[in-house]
């Protein structure tokens, strides 16, 4: 039987870490992620986990005690947001260019400046093209879901690539909701044991790693990370049925809310997705034909997939928690457009940048983007696609 | 695929992942002395074999045989620094520019 518990966003991840049990915790204490690190910290003084926490000095110094504690053959698990990530970023190309499956829970938090310590999707955006695999969470219980199926999927030998779990910081770290919890020895044996094919600590085998990569070898690594990248699509999908038999939560590459047989729809990540299917609700329940697509897979981007599930809908906006300033467009419109035009689906799209700094995004910001959208989809007039929601002026 | 097979035509598909290399002792095959600019020349007639020479090169690239003579340059490794030139008492060693 499952536990039913409630718990904050950071609990449930720090809850996922301790019933994952890794052989080293690196992590230096950041707003909002500072509570995934003390709370681990309290198990490891309890002895309830046997791993090794490395109290660092600096984000830097966290990833760059992961990336050598998996290289050295261990299990390395982290926590970070916004401008801990953005310290970190040297050795992020490091983690995934060795081909070392860490995971980490990114606490989604606005990159300063000017200072903020609120939500929103720009720490994580920075990374998009870093080579890791990245899952984004709706609420804890997703959190924690995706952090229990994160090894699997890291350490796949298809894939050994380090992967990060999202979730909004405060909206969903902070914010207690109820939960089920899936118990100790069944996450352990779903987990598994960690057994690296190549690592420092072998004395059966000679090994030298990260080594100086120049102009005849680094294109072809850098092919096989994209590789890697592309085989994770299909390891998700395998080890998502796994948890599906396990503990009865289905996991797509995204979730399709309504979608089937909607008309207008947005495209979101992360806590707006549970807004947003509030209002396709009251939608639904005027006759309107609303729906959402939210996405989980951010990367690898399930762009065939994701056209094919729009193809059908004769408007659609997405929702950006960051923006490019490209002078375009946020990054998942542009990620989203790219996939629906090279696979030749063509609907009106906007895009809205909202939420940024933590900024409250309220069901009826949302539900005036479907107002928007009922007009877009009378008229297939998009005029300006790159707009703004819940911004003054 | 064994990494001592990998060279600068493996197909990315034989790589082995992240560059590992599944051997020892072979930072011999990586040939440092491409990039020199300036070249020592060995004059031998001017050597006295007085040893000065070798211990200061901070590559390997003053080879020393059995009867601890020095021979001439390995310029797989020479990178050009001239330290040897300038310990050398009697001027046997002189540096020239590279592809001049």
């Amino acid at each position: 039987m499952s536990i039913r518990e409630r718990l904050s966003g950071n609990e449930a991840a720090a809850i996922a870490m301790k019933q994952i049990n890794p052989d080293v915790v690196a992590a230096f204490p950041i707003t909002p992620s500072t509570e995934i690190p003390q709370y681990f910290s309290t198990f490891v003084s309890n002895g309830v986990v046997d791993t090794e926490f490395v109290a660092v000095e600096s984000e830097h110094s966290a990833m760059s005690a992961c990336v050598g504690a998996e290289a050295a053959g261990s299990r390395a698990m982290t926590a970070t947001s916004a401008n801990g990530l953005s310290y970190m970023w040297e050795m992020i190309y490091i983690a995934s260019s060795m081909r070392l499956p860490i995971v980490m829970s990114l606490v989604n938090r606005a990159v300063s400046g000017p200072i903020n310590i609120h939500n929103d999707h720009s720490d994580a955006m920075g990374v998009r093209d870093a080579g890791w695999v990245m899952l984004f969470s709706e609420n804890n219980q997703e959190a924690y879901d995706n952090l229990v199926m994160a090894h699997r999927i890291a350490e796949n030998e298809k894939v050994l690539l380090p992967l990060m779990v999202c979730q909004d910081g405060f909206i969903t770290s902070h914010s207690i909701e109820n939960i089920e919890l899936i118990e100790d020895d069944k996450v352990k044996e779903f987990v598994g044991k960690y057994n690296p094919k190549h690592y420092l600590l072998n004395d059966k085998e000679k090994i030298a790693m990260g080594p100086l990569d120049l102009q005849p070898y680094l294109f072809e690594h850098k092919r096989q990370q994209a590789q890697a990248m592309a085989n994770a699509k299909d390891v998700i999908l395998e080890v998502s049925k796994d948890f599906e038999k396990m503990t009865g939560r289905k996991y797509g590459l995204f979730e399709e809310y309504k979608l089937e047989d909607a008309e207008i729809a947005i495209v979101c990540m992360n806590s707006t997705a549970g807004t947003t299917k509030y209002v396709v609700d009251e939608l639904r329940n005027k006759g309107i034909k609303a729906g959402l697509l939210k996405i989980r897979v951010f990367r690898p981007f399930p762009a065939k997939e994701i056209a094919e599930a729009l193809s059908g809908l004769k408007a659609i906006a997405v929702l950006d928690k960051s923006d490019s300033l490209n002078a375009v467009g946020g990054p998942l419109f542009t990620d989203v457009t790219s996939a629906m035009y090279v696979n030749k689906v063509i609907v009106p799209t906007v895009n809205y940048i909202y939420g940024i700094g933590g900024r409250d995004t309220k069901a009826d910001d949302i539900e005036k983007v479907y107002m928007d959208l009922q007009k877009i989809a009378e008229t297939g007039n998009v005029d300006n696609p790159y707009r703004y929601m819940g911004l003054r002026g | 695929m064994t990494s001592d097979k990998i060279n600068k035509d493996t197909p990315w598909q034989e790589l082995t992942e992240g560059g590992n290399i599944y051997s020892s002792g072979n930072a011999v095959e990586f040939k440092t002395g491409d990039w020199r600019s300036v070249k020592p020349i060995y004059l031998s007639e001017k050597c006295k074999q007085c040893g000065l020479c070798f211990p200061v090169c901070p590559d390997d690239a003053i080879p020393v045989n059995k009867e601890q003579k020095r021979e001439d340059f390995n310029y797989d490794y020479c990178k050009g620094c001239g330290v040897c030139a300038k310990v050398c008492p009697f001027g046997a060693i002189e540096m020239k520019e590279e592809g001049v």
